[in-house]
């Protein structure tokens, strides 16, 4: 038989069975709305978290005596680095100016106490991988025999990476990151599992339906598609007014936000249509595989 | 019953397998034995032989394996050991994904109907066709003539539950012979219904043997067996312990020894009063 008359057959199953029909569609509906305020939410937390440990960065100052040949051979070495995304060059007076203004009181009465500009000039260096932070510090200045670093070039005076910050940093955004992708995976298993749980009520109640399928000698498809098709149209319904109901709200509360402040417009959150278009996809394909699969206990006739 | 006849197919041996002779019996067990999961036996070394077009009782006391028998036979179950063949074929090489295609060559009638309650009864007849990817204007042919034929062609459109019993009986064994199967098998599908209705199924059973369907009919209806007249398999415990032509529900008893066994099995004494 052909599609036609698997859609009727659907169609028919939908509306001589609403009630748990609609159960199913509102879990869908709910999970999907659920799921779609929290992934992005999950996504500018790990944004965010992300761009504190861009923050990491390792300094490497440079020896006063130096000459212009070795702080160029230091230059080039830096960049040579494994793991080193970027090298930035930060003379004496940059340093000050930055130092000024991070602490504004204590620079109140300008260098006049110290007398002249007592920071060395550095290089910043910016590690492709925040983790990669101490592999390239023991690249720059191995651990010497005495325990004490050593520098590998002449014109390092010395390297640091501000190790506290550092490690708080990385301690503090690798727990956020662990909590939401938990969180997140914990909220996918249980849409998943409250969806294929309301469907396989609906279908247990037709049971002795699809037993008397059996006996009449339907095959094992010409049972299941009219269920799978009942699934996408169910998901799809579920799926299609979550993602309506959340342009609304997008529309009425975030966008005047983001218009207002900058602040919500996170770095890196999943642009709306994706967000649609997966959420749609997941609605049905999980209401369609959940119906073939839990009808595949009653038709072991 | 001269109408029905006239409905032939133009093939009148439409079996699973081609009939490559007259004596492959279209049931047939072999030495079969059933014994379900939890230790209960339903079937104990039963063997035995239908020929094509016969019309057979399977009688016994409720548990004695007569729906135990019909379920091996449409391979719901499968035996415990021993071998089950339809039209020659052995149920136990029967691949599962190949069990539909075996179930549309046997028309199945049972106590509860077991029709579709989400369709009216042209759809619940209907459906066996559809399961066969017959073509809709064959369908649409088909349906009404089998219906009235059953005797309800005014209720085309009404639900299983706006029927009596007979009338649900009727839309069953109008779904079991729509598709002509050469074998119909019928548990106990006068259970529920009086006496009156039931005579008007055994009837419906009887003309579709006319047209030559085996036709096994598993009962405990005593007088409907004792009228009829036909071969007679009686069970009891799992095991076939007689199998006679025109039989009757209980092998012939004077009203006397009838009396002595009922005394017998109330548990009162032959004697006298108990006070």
């Amino acid at each position: 038989m052909s599609f036609p008359f698997f859609f009727k057959e659907a169609v028919r199953g939908l509306s001589r069975n609403s009630a748990p029909a609609l159960a199913a569609m509102l879990t869908v509906l709910l999970t999907a709305l659920v799921l779609g305020v929290f992934i992005p939410i999950v996504q500018a937390t790990t944004g965010t978290a992300n761009e504190v440990r861009d923050r990491v960065v390792v300094n490497v100052y440079i020896a006063d005596e130096a000459t212009k040949g070795e702080r160029q051979q230091l230059a080039a070495a830096l960049e040579r680095t494994t793991n080193v995304k970027s090298v930035e060059f930060v003379s004496k007076a940059q340093g000050l100016a930055e130092a000024e203004r991070k602490n504004p009181e204590a620079f109140a009465e300008g260098t006049k106490l110290l007398g002249a500009n007592p920071l060395p000039d550095m290089y910043r260096v910016t590690p492709d991988d925040p983790d990669q932070v101490s592999a390239i510090v023991d690249r720059l200045a191995p651990v010497g025999a005495d325990g004490a670093r050593e520098p590998s070039l002449a014109a390092i005076d010395e390297v640091r990476n501000k190790e506290e910050d550092t490690e708080k940093i990385l301690s503090a955004t690798g727990l956020v990151k662990i909590l939401t992708g938990g969180l997140m995976a914990l909220l996918v298993f249980a849409s998943i599992a409250l969806v294929a749980n309301t469907l396989r009520l609906s279908i247990f109640a037709r049971r002795r339906e699809v037993e008397v399928m059996k006996l009449v000698g339907a095959t094992n498809w010409f049972i299941r598609w009219p269920f799978v098709i009942e699934g996408v149209i169910v998901g799809l319904m579920g799926g299609v007014l979550a993602v309506l109901l959340l342009t609304i709200a997008k529309e009425t509360f975030i966008d005047p936000l983001q218009a207002r402040f900058d602040l919500l417009a996170a770095p890196e959150t999943i642009n709306f249509p994706l967000l649609i278009v997966v959420l749609l996809f997941a609605c049905v394909a999980v209401s369609a595989a959940g119906s073939a699969i839990t009808l595949r206990r009653f038709l072991r006739v | 019953m001269a109408q029905l006849r006239t409905r032939r197919r133009p093939d009148p041996t439409p079996a699973p397998t081609p009939q490559r002779s007259g004596d492959v019996p279209v049931v047939e067990l072999r030495d079969v034995s059933k014994v379900y999961d939890g230790g209960s036996v339903g079937l104990e070394r039963a063997s035995l032989s239908i020929g094509r077009g016969e019309f057979v009782f399977l009688v016994g006391a409720t548990g004695c394996g007569k729906s135990t028998c019909i379920r091996l036979l449409m391979k719901e179950l499968e035996a415990s050991s021993g071998e089950v063949l339809i039209a020659g074929k052995k149920l136990n090489d029967v691949d599962r994904s190949k069990v539909p295609y075996l179930r549309r060559n046997i028309g199945t009638v049972f106590q509860d109907y077991k029709l579709l309650p989400n369709r009216t009864v042209y759809d619940n007849v209907a459906y066996s066709l559809q399961v066969i990817g017959e073509q809709r204007d064959e369908i649409r042919r088909k349906v009404p003539d089998i219906l009235s034929l059953v005797g309800l062609s005014t209720k085309l459109h009404n639900f299983p539950d706006e029927l009596s019993g007979g009338e649900q009986q009727r839309v069953s064994i109008a779904r079991a012979f729509v598709n002509h199967p050469p074998l119909l098998l019928a548990d106990e599908p006068t259970g529920n219904l009086d006496p009156e209705t039931s005579i008007g199924i055994m009837q419906l059973i009887y003309r579709i043997n006319k047209t030559g369907t085996t036709v096994v009919v598993a009962t405990h209806d005593k007088e409907m067996v004792d009228k009829m007249r036909r071969r007679v398999i009686e069970l009891r415990e799992g095991r076939i312990i007689r199998d006679e032509q025109s039989g009757m529900y209980r092998p012939d008893e004077s009203t006397t020894e009838f009396a002595v066994r009922l005394r017998g099995e109330l548990g009162v004494g032959v004697e006298g009063h108990p006070n």
